[in-house]
């Protein structure tokens, strides 16, 4: 399982890029090997707002339907268009291509409840899913 | 059987007619001098040009593959997929009942009305409820109707509540109705039993509690034994509690849901009752209450005042019409003759012998799959295919293999708790020689999976199409057919 070890992880199994004031976010490699292909994802819309912990994009996979957490709350600034034409890329390049969007932080406590990527993976092995 | 799978426009030829029409006896008029120029087509449209017997023949075929009770086993967990007596098929085509029509006056349909008012009596025995309509026409409708009922309960007390708790076993119909109603849901985590997890729900109850809605059995087969509890928590919280009726096979005659504390029900009359199920119904999604929430039921009631039967409009506090007239009738007339034709003690035995055939697989099974919760169940058994997993197959595969023995899968994947599921209902109307068949077959898919695991990666192999890729599908779904 790819935990990269320098990015932070929610326990809803979405990775964050912290870059400053901005988080770039997406699902984690175990996420996307649970969900199985993933065919279609409706983004979350630019500009808008998002709290800690809210739904702000679905992921539909042939296995099922699936609400992503936002990991940190604040605005989002920029959203990754190419999932909606190539959702394929989610399960491919989770780390990478496969990002969801980038948010503004609003409030950097949100980052305290996120986890390393050891404390990450001790968690999917616990978790036992 | 004719593997065909050609279109019907693809066996078109040009110029061929399946009907003579006799030669016409009024002047023949141009076209275009009726029609305005920019309604006609510019090409005539591509319609298939086929002989009578061809289309008869084509159509046949297609016929012959559908699957269904009557052709054979079809253990769809959560379904109910019981046999549909062929004589409610009578019954509701008697010209009292088939000829007559919505707006008549009710002084003329005076046989239909007794029929659906008695049918609101035993409905409301049944569930141990005060008040039933029959208008909603599915589960989930049912369920949005009783979440209405709930909120204008609510609302006529002057209370905002808006939430509403489901357990994360729950039908996806639950939350689904829940949201449609403009309610929030609240999920809370089951125990590793699927029972409901006390703490979690008196963590989860408030002044803004609406309801809680429950299956019991819980979507895993297994009977909510706390459900006392669980209602006192909710009602000393001020919400409702609302009971999915999709698993009543397992408890009619034996319980009621407003025993067990429920305070709106809905029954399926396509799971419970007998009536037809599946193919997009038509199907009856009764709902009953208490009396505290009679008031709101939906429009007409129908009354009796000891002579004469009528549709009473005149209801201030209703939540209004949930569909046109009185539900679907024609379904409403086979689940009364299935009440009739069973009595009590025979809805009782039905429940007992689905909760038996459901032990039954689940104690022949358990040695050749894994049985995630290995006790007593009620209605329907849980496996999966833990076991199988060391050979590279997983609950799909299992599935698919079925088709290849002529059986309907059970349901898979669901309930999601549970890790490649598999949900085995065989309802009560299966004889233990079918079962035993079945489970050979079962046995036989196990022993598969240990010698020959590609066989059943690759099924199904008998079907008139293979294992379809699911992905390609609903990435790149093709939805036109051009020639």
């Amino acid at each position: 399982m790819n935990i990269p070890a320098e990015l932070k992880y929610s326990r809803d199994h979405e990775w964050v890029k912290i870059e400053g004031n901005q988080a770039t976010v997406g699902i984690t490699d175990y996420a996307q090997s649970q969900l199985g292909d993933v065919v279609f994802v409706e983004v979350p819309i630019a500009d808008t707002s998002v709290v800690v912990g809210a739904g702000f994009c679905v992921v539909e996979s042939v296995k099922a339907v699936s609400d992503i957490y936002a990991p940190v709350g604040g605005e989002i600034v920029k959203i990754n268009d190419a999932l909606t034409d190539t959702p394929e890329i989610m399960n491919e390049d989770p780390y990478g291509e496969g990002w969801i969007a980038v948010i503004k932080i609003a409030d950097q406590a949100d980052l305290d409840n996120l986890l390393s990527s050891e404390e990450y993976e001790k968690f999917i092995t616990e978790e036992g899913n | 059987m004719r593997k065909t799978k050609a279109l019907i426009f693809e066996i078109s030829k040009a110029g061929r007619c399946g009907l003579d029409l006799p030669k016409c006896d009024v002047p023949e008029e141009a076209i275009d001098s009726l029609i305005p120029q920019e309604f006609l087509r510019k090409e005539p449209a591509p319609l298939p040009e086929i002989s009578q017997l061809d289309l008869m023949r084509h159509y046949t075929q297609l016929s012959q593959r559908n699957f269904g009770v009557d052709s054979g086993f079809y253990p769809l967990g959560s379904c109910t997929m019981k046999y549909n007596p062929k004589v409610n098929e009578d019954v509701c085509r008697y010209p009292g009942f088939s000829l007559v029509h919505p707006l008549q006056q009710p002084e003329t349909v005076q046989g239909a009305l007794e029929l659906l008012y008695d049918m609101e009596q035993y409905l409301a025995e049944i569930a141990g409820m005060d008040a039933i309509t029959m208008q909603p026409v599915a589960g989930a409708h049912g369920e949005l109707t009783g979440l209405k009922l709930i909120r204008a309960y609510h609302r006529h007390r002057g209370e905002m509540r808006t939430k509403v708790i489901v357990p994360d076993s729950a039908h996806g119909t639950n939350p689904a109705s829940a949201a449609v109603c403009g309610l929030e849901i609240v999920e809370i985590k089951s125990n590793e039993d699927g029972s409901i997890n006390l703490g979690a729900l008196r963590a989860a109850v408030g002044k803004d509690t609406a309801a809680l809605m429950l299956t019991n059995p819980s979507t895993l087969g297994l009977f909510e034994t706390n459900i006392e509890e669980i209602a006192s928590i909710v009602h000393e919280a001020g919400g409702l509690l609302y009971y999915d009726g999709a698993n009543a096979n397992a408890i009619m005659g034996i319980v009621r849901p407003g025993d067990m504390g429920f305070d709106v029900v809905h029954f399926n009359l396509h799971k419970t009752f007998g009536t037809p199920h599946g193919g997009g119904g038509p199907g009856a999604g009764a709902v009953g209450v208490k009396s505290s929430l009679a008031s709101y039921l939906p429009t007409p009631i129908i009354t009796f005042d000891g002579s004469k039967y009528d549709l009473d409009y005149n209801r201030p506090e209703s939540i209004g019409k949930v569909h046109s007239f009185y539900g679907n009738f024609g379904v409403i007339v086979r689940g009364y003759a299935y009440i009739r034709a069973l009595g009590p003690d025979g809805l009782r035995q039905a429940s007992e012998d689905a909760v038996m055939n459901a032990n039954y697989c689940l104690s022949q099974l358990k040695e050749q799959y894994h049985a995630p919760f290995d006790r007593f169940c009620m209605h329907e058994c849980i496996l999966n295919s833990k076991k199988q997993a060391q050979y590279g197959i997983h609950t799909l595969d299992l599935a698919k293999r079925l088709l290849d023995y002529g059986y309907h899968p059970p349901t898979i994947y669901f309930p999601m708790i549970v890790e490649e599921a598999m949900m085995i209902e065989p309802t009560d109307t299966e004889s233990k020689e079918t079962l035993d068949a079945f489970i050979d077959v079962m046995i036989k898919i196990a022993q598969e999976a240990e010698s020959d695991a590609t066989e059943i990666k690759s099924a199904p192999h008998t079907t008139v199409v293979g294992r379809l890729d699911e992905t390609l599908a609903a990435r790149k779904p093709v939805l036109r057919w051009k020639a």
